[in-house]
């Protein structure tokens, strides 16, 4: 288990906008440490969210996104006290699962 | 009397905050040496004794110039270190010069070497040089047209002879020529060789160089 | 007649065109910062900071929660804008990051010269950068107003002042030869006057921040460690006086700015 996703998500009118942060070194498995070994691929593969259970978001990833990715969507019809969780699961079989309240 | 009491004030102000005490301007430059001395430690190629400053060094560490008497003597010393380029060849491929230009690499802890094959100039890092390149920076003037606004057709002309040696001894010891200059002595310091500094003469001086189209 | 005409308003278009290039250059990079601001790294290292906070850690298996960071025991709002300040329990002037690693001996029992010995990004020295970052995050917002009371936080002014203008190595460079003077950048990275108040949220008023570049929270320790480094000087040791002082005279150039620490860099 990965550490903590940083989320937050707004309402605005008929709509709320979520904002993740996610901690991942995202190697893209191209670069060499300083004895000159290729630092092997670790990198977030899926990510999906969900909207009070429902599933609104998902994608999929590979090695462009960079280090500690930033995610930001937008969810039809949420409002205030709305559960929302974004689950990822990288190419080790990690996964890390968080969760939020709409405010 | 009233006189008596502030004057009492004041003496009990002063001796709470210790300003009775107060360091001379000449004792916290010293404080100030014994903290850099005591602060820093070997790494790498970077060793305790760059610490140690030269004349012009240490009277150029302050927010005013040194005394002009001062200035005179730094910008004289500077001026007789230079060393003039053998069989008098000034000017090598411009080619080279922007690579070194571009190359901001060397000296630091971080770097293997200290010889100057490993090293840059670095001279984009403070002036503009070749219009093309648009990251540059303004610490340093634009030289941009530095030949051509010289008037150098031909820089083996002795009409030219001035702005070569002027421009190969600044490259050299920019310090002969303004003793507190924020550039470094490429040639004094051992930074680039000859052939090197060659190259840096080509791309500001060649008529052919990008930088005097 | 017309050839000159025509030649000098090609001069001028091109001119116009390169200016261009040097706008549209200058506002991507305004737009690509804007654009990183949303969604800070730095959020994730405040997070691990508070919970280090709050963690009983260490031989003693104590908390950091009654650390006196300069506003009594536990108060963390407002502390960063007033660091670095004298402290009478270690008599010596203090920055922030070697004020954390005094609160983990005292309290926690870690040892501190081990952690000053630590290189940065490794074991507690990150430790201690996530918890800088947190204690910065708390005065978001706040001005700078380091106290200049005790004769040993004047002296450290004055100290830090001629630290500054130090001037050594093969490049002969100074803090001053980037930071001594307006308007100037390096490359494309706009150099702030640390001589002086360079204003809100900056230089001083911006770290701990992120740095997007090499995806790392830098520590005020760490980014002076780096400037010493391009300056071509030897290694400055962690939480050194020159290091301190320089806070200091930063800190106190810095009086009324809004800090907006941790910030996000390129």
């Amino acid at each position: 288990m990965g550490d903590p996703m940083r989320i937050r998500a707004q309402a605005q009118g008929d709509k709320a906008v979520v904002r993740v942060l996610m901690s991942h070194e995202m190697e893209t498995g191209q670069r060499k440490d300083s004895a000159g070994k290729t630092v092997p691929a670790w990198f977030i593969q899926e990510v999906t969210a969900s909207h009070n259970g429902t599933p609104v978001f998902s994608a999929l990833w590979g090695t462009a996104v960079s280090k500690n990715p930033f995610v930001l969507f937008t969810i039809r019809g949420a409002k205030a006290g709305d559960k929302i969780v974004v689950t990822w699961v990288d190419n080790r079989g990690d996964k890390r699962s968080d969760e939020a309240t709409v405010v | 009397m009233m006189i008596c009491r502030i004057i009492a004030l004041v003496v009990v102000a002063c001796s709470v905050a210790g300003c009775a005490s107060a360091p001379s301007p000449g004792e916290l430059d010293r404080r100030a040496i014994a903290v850099m001395q005591s602060s820093f430690r070997d790494q790498g190629i970077a060793k305790v004794d760059r610490l140690h400053q030269d004349l012009g060094q240490q009277a150029c560490s302050g927010a005013s110039p040194p005394p002009a008497d001062t200035v005179k003597r730094i910008e004289a010393e500077a001026l007789a270190s230079i060393r003039w380029p053998a069989g008098g060849r000034y000017l090598g491929d411009w080619r080279e010069g922007e690579k070194l230009a571009q190359n901001g690499r060397g000296m630091t802890w971080t770097d293997a070497s200290a010889s100057p094959k490993d090293n840059g100039a670095s001279c984009y890092n403070c002036h503009q040089i070749d219009k093309k390149e648009i990251s540059f920076g303004t610490i340093g003037p634009s030289l941009w047209n530095y030949g051509k606004q010289h008037g150098v057709k031909d820089p083996t002309d002795p009409a030219s002879a001035a702005i070569v040696q002027y421009t190969w001894g600044k490259l050299w010891n920019s310090k002969a020529y303004a003793a507190c200059s924020n550039m470094p002595r490429f040639g004094h310091m051992g930074l680039l060789d000859e052939n090197q500094l060659r190259h840096l003469m080509a791309l500001l001086l060649d008529p052919a160089s990008p930088v005097n189209q | 007649m017309n050839k000159l005409i025509v030649a000098a308003a090609g001069a001028l278009l091109w001119v116009g065109v390169a200016a261009q290039a040097q706008k549209s250059a200058a506002d991507g990079i305004a737009e690509y910062r804007k654009m990183l601001e949303d969604g800070n790294p730095a959020e994730l290292f405040e997070a691990k900071g508070e919970a280090l906070w709050k963690q009983k850690r260490g031989p003693k298996n104590a908390s950091l929660e009654s650390c006196d960071l300069g506003k009594g025991p536990g108060v963390v709002k407002g502390a960063f804008v007033e660091l670095p300040r004298y402290f009478a329990d270690t008599d010596r002037v203090q920055d922030l990051e070697s004020r954390l690693v005094s609160c983990m001996q005292m309290l926690q029992g870690f040892d501190g010269a081990a952690i000053a010995n630590t290189p940065f990004g490794r074991g507690e020295q990150d430790n201690v950068t996530a918890l800088a970052t947190f204690v910065a995050a708390a005065s978001r917002g706040l001005h700078f107003d380091l106290p200049q009371s005790h004769p040993a936080e004047r002296q450290m002014y004055e100290i830090g002042k001629r630290v500054f203008y130090f001037r050594g190595g093969p490049y002969d460079f100074a803090c001053a030869s980037c930071h001594g003077e307006d308007g100037k950048r390096i490359r494309l990275q706009d150099l702030p006057n640390l001589s002086k108040n360079p204003g809100d949220g900056v230089g001083f008023a911006s770290w701990p921040a992120y740095r997007v570049s090499n995806g790392q929270m830098w520590g005020m320790q760490l980014r002076l460690n780096d400037c010493y480094r391009q300056q071509r000087f030897p290694y400055p040791g962690f939480s050194s006086d020159a290091t301190v002082a320089l806070g200091v005279f930063m800190g106190v150039n810095a009086k009324g700015a809004e800090s907006i620490a941790p910030a996000i860099k390129r």
